[in-house]
């Protein structure tokens, strides 16, 4: 029977297909004039920034620099003290609790040592969340679950407990368990730290085509430099609380911006000096009198 | 303490996870309590025929052994055992958990730590705590009666009868569950906060399960006279 134009079920399917396709033109991620601080010392300083969908982005800059706390701010675990964070255009820091946990329903976090859960086994830890959150017969967990570990070539491993497993296995069950239920949204926290170079490629390499394969899109929060600019779509720098700088991989190759430049090709001093500030001076403190008297 | 029991809804409705926490804090400690318990009574047994045997009431013994456990060595015993060995392990297990960032990863999974780690385990220790307070009495008592009566040679009769005429079930064995039970609450309480609340680094958290069991132990001690003094006041 055909569907009456007037009805109002009919009208409201309309607008959540317009809702849907015009979220779909805007960002994924917003950050607009965001400032964070823990306690007196500032960490983000008027922060915009905005993440387009079915991309890989790469945040880089130096330890400490604020780039895991981009990510917090993205989960909700942190609050700006200033600005918004939205996420599908919601704004994530004035949720409630029910509402954050079912956004981050649709997000998968890997943390940088993989925070696979020590007394379950890869099984366990990739069934982890399709346990919580749905209603699924066994059997079928388990046919997804072998799923999603073959999609990181771990099939095989899925008996073992996470203390049988490599660093790099170890990161590749924890990609598994994040995308168990096939976010729309993947943070990765150094997702490189600590990996040979095998590992460190087949990490990289499963970033991209998951991302490509599920339409989701990633974050990498990253110092490698050579594996992020093989993979990410775009880069963005960040120094001193604000965004130093972006562009595509090509561009950031090709920056003269001095940070940039440092940072790239891992020069010793520049704009990120090697020594740390000193009080006096470096004769002053060894008691040495020079000629110019410093 | 009022966050754990709000979010004990689901760990009820999954009992399994709290069943999963008794085999851990209360079946893994078995041994220490049954080993425990059986030397206690076996010292009981002897002090207590060494001191009676001068009044020419040895045959006492046997109540002696009984009271002395059901009433606060059982309860107390067990419990400063169960805050060493499974409370410290509690704290350990969740600090080292909120260490390696196993916590924030739950929290971002939509699931809350609080409702998934800390609640189970809390049950978990509270059960088992009173059960294994009676099963290191029962162990103990056998182990008065193998030294008092095996042994030594007392009369099997008077060391049974004497126990039976002089334990009252009402004041003696139930006052004795009842402390083991606030035991429970209280060293799994403090066990699973400091846990949880440990710094996520190695000398944090092992900070953490010394406080576990230096505060639960100050903590049993302290409520037990508190128990003591509103339970067995005028009782003879």
């Amino acid at each position: 029977m055909a569907r009456n134009r007037g009805d109002v079920t009919y009208v409201a399917e309309l607008l959540e297909v317009e809702r849907q396709k015009l979220m779909a033109t805007l960002p994924l991620i917003e950050f607009k004039n965001v400032n964070f601080s823990y306690g007196s010392r500032v960490i983000l300083n008027g922060v915009d920034m905005n993440i387009s969908r079915g991309q890989v982005i790469a945040i880089m800059g130096g330890s400490g620099s604020g780039k895991t706390t981009l990510l917090r701010l993205i989960g909700g675990e942190a609050k700006p003290s200033a600005g918004s964070v939205s996420v599908a255009g919601r704004v994530v820091h004035e949720l409630g609790r029910d509402e954050l946990f079912k956004l981050r329903r649709k997000m998968g976090m890997l943390f940088q040592f993989g925070a696979l859960f020590t007394d379950l086994s890869v099984f366990d830890n990739v069934a982890f969340q399709m346990r919580e959150h749905t209603n699924l017969p066994e059997s079928m967990i388990r046919d997804l679950v072998l799923m999603k570990l073959h999609a990181v070539g771990l099939r095989g491993a899925h008996h073992l407990m996470p203390a049988q497993l490599s660093g790099g296995m170890a990161r590749r069950v924890a990609l598994a368990r994040s995308i168990a239920l096939d976010p729309m949204l993947m943070m990765f926290d150094e997702p490189f730290t600590g990996l040979d170079p095998i590992s460190l490629s087949v990490i990289g390499g499963l970033i991209r085509r998951l991302t490509d394969t599920l339409g989701m899109t990633s974050i990498l929060v990253t110092h490698d430099i050579q594996e992020s600019l093989r993979i990410v779509d775009y880069v963005y720098f960040l120094a001193d609380g604000v965004i130093a700088a972006h562009g595509t991989p090509d561009e950031v190759r090709e920056s003269k911006v001095p940070f940039v430049h440092q940072f790239v090709h891992g020069e010793i001093d520049g704009p990120v000096p090697f020594h740390y500030q000193a009080q006096t001076s470096y004769s002053q403190d060894l008691g040495v009198r020079t000629e110019s008297g410093v | 303490m009022l966050l754990v029991l709000l979010k004990s809804i689901p760990s009820f409705l999954r009992f399994r996870l709290i069943t999963r926490e008794i085999y851990f804090a209360g079946v893994m400690s078995l041994i220490i309590i049954l080993v425990s318990g059986l030397f206690v009574g076996m010292v009981l047994g002897l002090q207590g025929y060494e001191t009676l045997q001068k009044y020419g009431s040895e045959s006492a013994v046997g109540t002696l052994v009984a009271l002395s456990l059901l009433r606060e060595l059982g309860p107390v015993i067990a419990a400063l055992l169960f805050a060493s060995r499974a409370g410290s392990a509690m704290t350990a297990e969740i600090g080292l958990m909120k260490a390696t960032e196993q916590l924030a990863a739950m929290g971002m999974m939509a699931v809350d730590p609080i409702a998934r780690i800390v609640a189970p385990r809390f049950w978990g220790g509270v059960f088992s705590m009173p059960l294994l307070a009676a099963m290191f009495s029962v162990v103990g008592i056998f182990g008065g009666y193998l030294v008092a009566v095996v042994f030594i040679g007392v009369d099997e009769g008077s060391f049974w009868s004497q126990m039976q005429s002089s334990v009252d079930f009402r004041y003696d064995v139930v006052n004795g569950v009842i402390k083991s039970c606030f035991f429970g609450v209280v060293v799994t309480a403090i066990a699973v906060f400091e846990g949880f609340d440990a710094p996520p680094t190695a000398e944090g958290v092992s900070g953490a399960t010394t406080r576990t069991v230096v505060t639960s132990s100050l903590a049993i001690l302290g409520l037990d006279f508190v128990l003591t003094a509103f339970m067995f006041r005028g009782v003879s």
